[in-house]
């Protein structure tokens, strides 16, 4: 199919456009739109590659939630945004260097895969991502469960299939990770204000009035001082 | 591959439709249009009142919290949806990772709950 290769081109050009876009747009809430319109093509890629999970996945957890994150920060923080730019010239040979040696792995990892010494390990994993996300032919044995010849599988399935039982490690840690961004959002973020009168249900159910009620015979003329925790 | 196509060529109909409106929509007015505008029809109408501030401004870090908790918990649901397609085939093993899965999480939930984290004072 000739589509294919068109789709493919036309998600690559926008991605890669609103990708340098995010840099140069001067406004910061613009850059974080064309952010969101970056991860969309991504989603698009995906698809095409028949990662169809991946893809959903990225259009719920980037787009619906980190972008949003993303233009929070960026909408409601009080940063001065001319500041931040003046640092450009300052910061770019850093930049560089580090965009640098990350074009560099990734040149390697190409390299390596033409050359056959990639390590054993890296393509385990490439097997375990094909295993997972390429639709299964009639016939074709899969490590889970072993599919009916004949069963066509769609990719959340063969993922399914796989990712409890043969990487069940692999996910426990990644429950791990999570419980680790869990405790330390709390820990870094979480500020009690004192003085805040909180409603505890159980509290307000036990009050009876033995412990809530005082009677107090004023005799005429004479007035009532408050104490203890009633004083005002 | 021709599924695939197959499978997602409504999907390219309705955004190639729903971009089409959208863009037609935006760019209609600067057209057609009429325009004659004058410091008295710019200005802010009866019941509004003209800015004093700018809009951006520091706000609680506790709305990132929130904001923060909700895409943990979201991942977590993400992880589950696979389990859901292929339960049978996950069986029992599977069933029980995904058990160990939720309990770790809940242990976070747990801590976050006696923490205060779901309150707002």
């Amino acid at each position: 199919m000739s589509l294919m290769p068109l789709f493919f081109y036309l998600f690559s050009v926008l991605a890669l456009a609103s990708a340098v876009l995010v840099i140069v747009a001067k406004n910061p809430v613009h850059s974080v739109m064309f952010l969101i319109f970056a991860f969309f093509n991504a989603a698009g890629l995906f698809i095409l590659l028949g990662a169809e999970f991946l893809a959903m996945v990225l259009v719920i957890v980037y787009v619906g939630a980190v972008a949003v994150l993303f233009l929070f920060v960026v909408m409601m923080l009080d940063v001065d945004f001319a500041e931040l730019k003046s640092g450009f010239v300052k910061n770019a040979p850093v930049g560089l260097l580090v965009g640098g040696i990350v074009l560099a792995e990734l040149a390697l990892l190409f390299l390596a895969q033409d050359l056959g010494v990639s390590g054993q390990s890296v393509e385990a994993v490439a097997d375990g991502i094909a295993a997972a996300t390429a639709p299964v032919l009639p016939g074709e044995g899969l490590t889970g469960g072993a599919p009916v010849a004949g069963e066509v599988l769609t990719n959340t399935e063969a993922l399914g299939r796989i990712l409890y039982t043969k990487y069940a490690f692999f996910f426990e840690v990644a429950g791990l990770v999570l419980l680790v961004a869990m405790i330390g959002a709390i820990v870094l973020t979480l500020r009690h204000k004192d003085g805040v009168r909180r409603q505890s249900i159980a509290e307000q159910v036990a009050r009876d009035p033995k412990t809530s009620l005082e009677v107090i015979k004023v005799a005429p003329g004479g007035a009532v001082i408050p104490t203890g925790d009633d004083a005002p | 591959m021709t599924q695939l196509i197959n499978d997602y060529l409504p999907l390219v109909i309705f955004l190639a439709v729903s971009g089409g409106i959208a863009g037609a929509l935006m760019i209609a007015p600067f057209l057609i249009a009429y325009r004659n505008p004058d410091p008295e029809k710019v200005s802010a109408y009866e019941c509004g009142f003209e800015a004093f501030d700018d809009a951006r401004m520091n706000f609680d870090v506790r709305f990132y919290l929130v904001a923060i908790l909700f895409i943990i918990f979201d991942l977590e649901i993400a992880f589950l949806f696979p389990w859901a397609v292929a339960f049978k085939d996950a069986g029992l093993y599977g069933f029980w990772a995904v058990m160990i899965f939720l309990g770790i999480l809940t242990i976070g939930f747990a801590y976050e709950w006696r923490k205060g984290a779901l309150e707002w004072d």
